[in-house]
């Protein structure tokens, strides 16, 4: 599905990521994770075209064995084309416009071409009514799962802190996505909000979507990643299940430090 | 309180420094060079007003809990459901029930509200703050009037046509500075419709400069001319009414009017269509936007043709009416009068940008002449002098207006938003 | 040749005033992040309290031109200071944390507001003043053409590189340097490390006030006549200036400043006066599009 080889990113004289190569397969979820300052963040701005690698290539190819160099795609094209949807750290909701209008902005690259450009939709006439319906509908069923039916026409910046978190992602799922990255999506979440999501991840992977998520919360990342890709300053050190890098000693020391190598990790 | 008359104190003191020069000393041209002339009354003056405006806004402060921020109240929601039809159906009939001065004067307001409607969808929903406008403003002007006056083309034929012009110079300039930083793009539209006005004040050849262009045609109603022979294919002679100058005069009142709401309804049907959802996203959160898969550059540069196109038919109505047009009319004072109209609206309301076009620019021209008929019954040369200055005032007070908005009102005087869409239909409407 | 020499003299002088005013453009970008739309404006200001100084001095028998000059410069100079503090306080200061736009626009309400005040308060016509230093040297002669070094010339040079050393001694020697510094690397770090961000940001708007006004008073003995406009113009020039050195980087402020003030005198002397405003404002957008971290600036990072 994904593919990143050799990826480097350096900020002037420093070495975000250093030659770094993984990959994340069709239908599972591949978490990376690492110490604060690891340069996860900077490889999810790579994959998504916020940054333009300093080298190595990011190769995706979907279901129907389509290849997209994500590398060399501006970062608009990364998603409307090759179909990679993010969420980030901290969430950007358009929080002013009301949560159904969030998911609809989602939906603008159908939208607007249903909308002769907005031509029709302006003068009313066209298919662009049913579209509009269509698009209606998915966000209604967005707006199911992650339980906010209710709250549909109020400003998204006046949801609660979880229930944010899950519009961003309803948001990202919104465009049809391959792959969808996630930015620390349990930050900040209460244990019971936490299996919430947990569950909301997993029936995403139900429904074929990829996804690639970024995690602090080992929680999280233990019961849910079917891989697991574990970065320290900017380099990978290690790779595989999560039994695997659990027990993996590199792990270990560079999430106790040096020295600790003897300990068990909690 | 003592500490609240120290505070204030400390604020006349500031106000000391900072007006004493300049409003307590004026430098006059004199016959021989500068002189220096002392108006200590004036200083005086200001500097106790700042010390009894602080001292007030201290203790109301201390004993009025700070108004508590929150959704307008449900009468004021029906008065201001009820306001829109009610200034339409004023605007309708004003023509029947005012003289020509009042006429002209909604003329003006109108133009105005179209030109802060057409900005509205560039700062409001798309949130590009563009202190270039009036460069659209010109592009229009001076493409219907150099149509007009070298092609003989009429103002019908022209108006899309002006529009077009301008939204396309609108695409020019976007195109490469519509990559940058908010306040970036500022000052380029800044210096845009600095350039505009310079090239228009120099390039003798085409636009004649500074003394502008004179004779510019009337528009007329489907063929008939508004012209004071009265004969055959004229409005007066076809009707069979004797020609008068007000009838030309409420029909270019009608044409703004026209004009005006078609910018309102086309831009209330634009905010509901995915690229006017599109645009508000982007003034809420670009980076979201990109993720998303919007092609920002181009929303934006929608935005900013459309608001253009809108300042381009605007500048031809202007053309038209003044039958005259010069760099003059262009500076950055119009673009800075239009912005100030708009975030005093609230960024984004149509209602509060006519509200703020129709105080701003009518409220203050009705206080000038309210002021001058008071000089004129007293024969009292305070208001006379007051009516004079007054023009003088009204960039200062637009000024302030915007500062204090920004402070108190950050949102402006309208300041809910409808939603484009709900998922239920509130129950009772 | 002789006379792109003469040009050259004639570029360097107006750079080092655009430079003076480009300092504050960038002082304030570098620590808040936004355009001070009223720096122009507290140019100007300064342009008319350096005016109000020299004839009031002369109505009180002060005619000695050092001595005068230097009340002036310290008259100008602390009030423009007190000017620039009092925008920041009512203007900019409760609007932090506001929405995006917010601070902007009342950035510009403030500029128009001082633009208009000068109108109403000192009147819309300009203001002429004979030279104050007279007298010069010729360089040389060529080609039938003498180029001439004024006294103003060297005054202007010789002022704006004291001004100039006194502030690059004061940003990179002293405490309260330090703590600029530290705000312009990281303002919300900076406020947990017990800085006063409230006190250094005033200081920034006071010291590129004060910097706002000697150029004024430059101005004036340059030129000779000001009027309440002057400061739109020179803003747009000043601020272009600081994005063409990079915007935050001090020595690229004045780098900027020389260059365009080289470029709008070689404009004018080769193409057309007419146009050298043109001139200015194209630079600004072409480099903008084409160089947006400026000579000496550094590369911005998007945060996501």
């Amino acid at each position: 599905m994904l593919s990143v080889t050799g990826l480097t990113m350096r900020f002037g004289g420093l070495k975000a990521v250093d030659d770094l190569s993984f990959e994340a397969r069709a239908g599972e979820i591949t978490a990376v994770i690492g110490p604060n300052g690891a340069g996860k963040t900077t490889v999810f701005n790579c994959i998504t075209g916020f940054y333009r690698p300093s080298e190595g290539g990011i190769v995706l190819t979907d279901a129907e064995g389509a290849r997209f160099a994500l590398d060399r795609m501006p970062g608009h094209r990364i998603a409307s084309r090759a179909k990679v949807a993010r969420t980030f750290q901290n969430i950007r909701l358009f929080a002013g416009m009301t949560v159904l209008e969030n998911l609809l902005v989602a939906q603008h690259n159908v939208l607007i071409r249903a909308s002769g450009f907005t031509l029709l939709a302006v003068l009313g006439v066209g298919r662009y009514r049913a579209a509009e319906a269509h698009g209606l509908e998915k966000a209604r069923h967005w707006l199911d799962r992650i339980g906010l039916i209710d709250r549909a026409d109020d400003p998204a910046g006046a949801l609660p802190y979880g229930a944010q978190r899950r519009l961003e992602i309803a948001r990202a799922m919104c465009i049809d996505p391959v792959l969808l990255c996630l930015d620390e999506p349990a930050a900040g979440l209460n244990p019971r909000e936490t299996d919430a999501l947990n569950a909301l991840l997993l029936a995403i992977r139900a429904d074929g979507c990829t996804l690639l998520l970024i995690e602090h919360d080992m929680g999280v990342v233990m019961r849910i990643s079917d891989h697991i890709v574990v970065l320290d300053h900017g380099k990978k050190i290690a790779d595989g299940t999560p039994a695997e890098v659990r027990a993996d000693p590199a792990v270990i020391a560079a999430y106790l430090g040096e020295g600790d190598e003897d300990e068990e990790a909690a | 309180m003592k500490s609240a008359v120290r505070d204030a104190g400390l604020s006349a003191l500031v106000a000391l420094g900072l007006f004493a020069p300049l409003i307590g000393l004026v430098t006059e041209n004199g016959d021989h060079g500068l002189e220096l002339r002392g108006r200590p009354l004036a200083a005086a003056a200001v500097v106790v007003l700042v010390f009894l405006g602080r001292l007030l806004m201290l203790t109301r402060a201390a004993h009025i809990a700070p108004p508590v921020v929150s959704g307008p109240s449900p009468a004021m929601v029906r008065a201001g459901r009820a306001l829109a039809p009610a200034l339409l159906v004023f605007a309708l009939v004003l023509p029947f029930g005012g003289s020509r001065y009042y006429v002209d004067l909604a003329t003006l307001v109108l133009t105005y509200i179209m030109l802060g409607w057409g900005l509205n969808v560039v700062v409001g929903l798309a949130g590009l703050l563009d202190l270039g406008y009036v460069a659209f403003y010109a592009v229009g002007a001076y493409s219907y009037a150099l149509l007009a006056v070298n092609f003989g083309l009429g103002f019908w034929s022209c108006l899309p046509l002006a529009g077009i012009l301008a939204a396309f110079w609108g695409v020019l300039l976007g195109f490469p500075v519509l990559r940058l930083r908010g306040d970036y793009l500022a000052i380029v539209t800044l210096a845009f419709g600095e350039i505009i006005r310079i090239v228009l004040n120099n390039w003798v050849s085409l636009t004649n400069g500074p003394n502008g262009i004179t004779g510019i045609p009337r528009p007329t109603l489907f063929g008939l001319r508004f012209s004071m022979d009265g004969g055959e294919g004229t409005f007066a002679g076809f009707f069979n009414m004797e020609p008068e100058t007000i009838q030309r005069v409420i029909f270019l009142y009608y044409v703004i009017l026209g004009l005006a709401l078609l910018t309102n309804w086309f831009t209330l049907r634009l905010r509901r269509t995915p690229l006017g959802r599109a645009w508000e996203a982007l003034r809420e959160d670009e980076t979201a936007c990109r993720s998303l898969g919007i092609n920002v550059t181009n929303t934006k540069l929608t935005a900013f043709a459309i608001g253009a196109m809108f300042g381009g038919f605007a500048g031809a109505f202007f053309a038209t009416r003044q039958a005259f047009i010069s760099p003059e009319s262009f500076t950055f004072i119009e673009s800075a009068t239009v912005l100030a109209i708009v975030v005093l609206g609230g960024l984004g309301s149509q209602l509060g940008v006519a509200l703020a076009a129709i105080v701003m620019v009518g409220g203050l021209e009705l206080l000038r002449a309210f002021l001058s008929f008071l000089a004129d019954q007293m024969g009292s040369p305070i208001f006379a002098g007051i009516a004079n200055e007054l023009p003088l005032y009204r960039m200062l007070i637009f000024g302030l207006a915007l500062v204090v908005v920004m402070v108190l009102r950050p949102r402006g005087m309208v300041s809910t938003r409808t939603p484009t869409v709900l998922l239920v239909a509130r129950g009772q409407g | 040749m002789a006379y792109a020499l003469q040009q050259l003299i004639n570029g360097i002088t107006l750079g080092m005033i655009y430079g003076l005013i480009a300092v504050g453009y960038t002082m304030v970008y570098g620590i808040i992040g936004m355009i001070n739309f009223a720096h122009g404006d507290i140019f100007m200001i300064g342009a008319f309290l350096s005016l109000i100084a020299l004839l009031g001095l002369a109505s009180l028998g002060i005619t000695a031109v050092p001595i005068a000059l230097a009340l002036t410069l310290i008259f100008a100079a602390a009030l423009a200071a007190l000017y620039g503090w009092t925008v920041e306080r009512v203007a900019y200061r409760p609007l932090r944390g506001s929405f995006r736009l917010a601070p902007l626009i009342s950035a510009i309400g403030m500029s128009i507001t001082l633009q208009n005040f000068v109108q109403v308060s000192q009147g819309a016509r300009v203001k002429p003043m004979e030279a104050l230093i007279p007298g010069g040297f010729q360089i040389m002669e060529a080609d039938g053409f003498a180029v001439r070094l004024s006294a103003m010339q060297i005054m202007i040079v010789v002022t704006t590189l004291c001004v100039l050393a006194i502030f690059t001694w004061l940003v990179t020697r002293t405490p309260l340097g330090r703590r600029m510094r530290a705000c312009e690397q990281d303002l919300r770090m900076a406020s947990l490390l017990g800085i006063d961000t409230d006190l250094t940001i005033s200081v920034t708007f006071i010291i590129g006030a004060a910097l706002a006004a000697v150029a004024g008073l430059l101005f004036l003995l340059y030129y000779g006549a000001i009027d309440f406009f002057i400061g739109f113009i020179a803003g747009v020039k000043a601020f272009t200036a600081a994005v063409l050195g990079g915007i935050g980087s001090l020595p690229g402020a004045v780098l900027g400043g020389l260059l365009i003030g080289l470029i709008e005198v070689f404009w004018s002397a080769y193409f057309s006066v007419e146009y050298k405003d043109v001139a200015a404002f194209s630079i600004l957008i072409v480099a903008l599009i084409f160089l947006p971290t400026g000579i000496l600036g550094r590369a911005e990072v998007e945060k996501v």
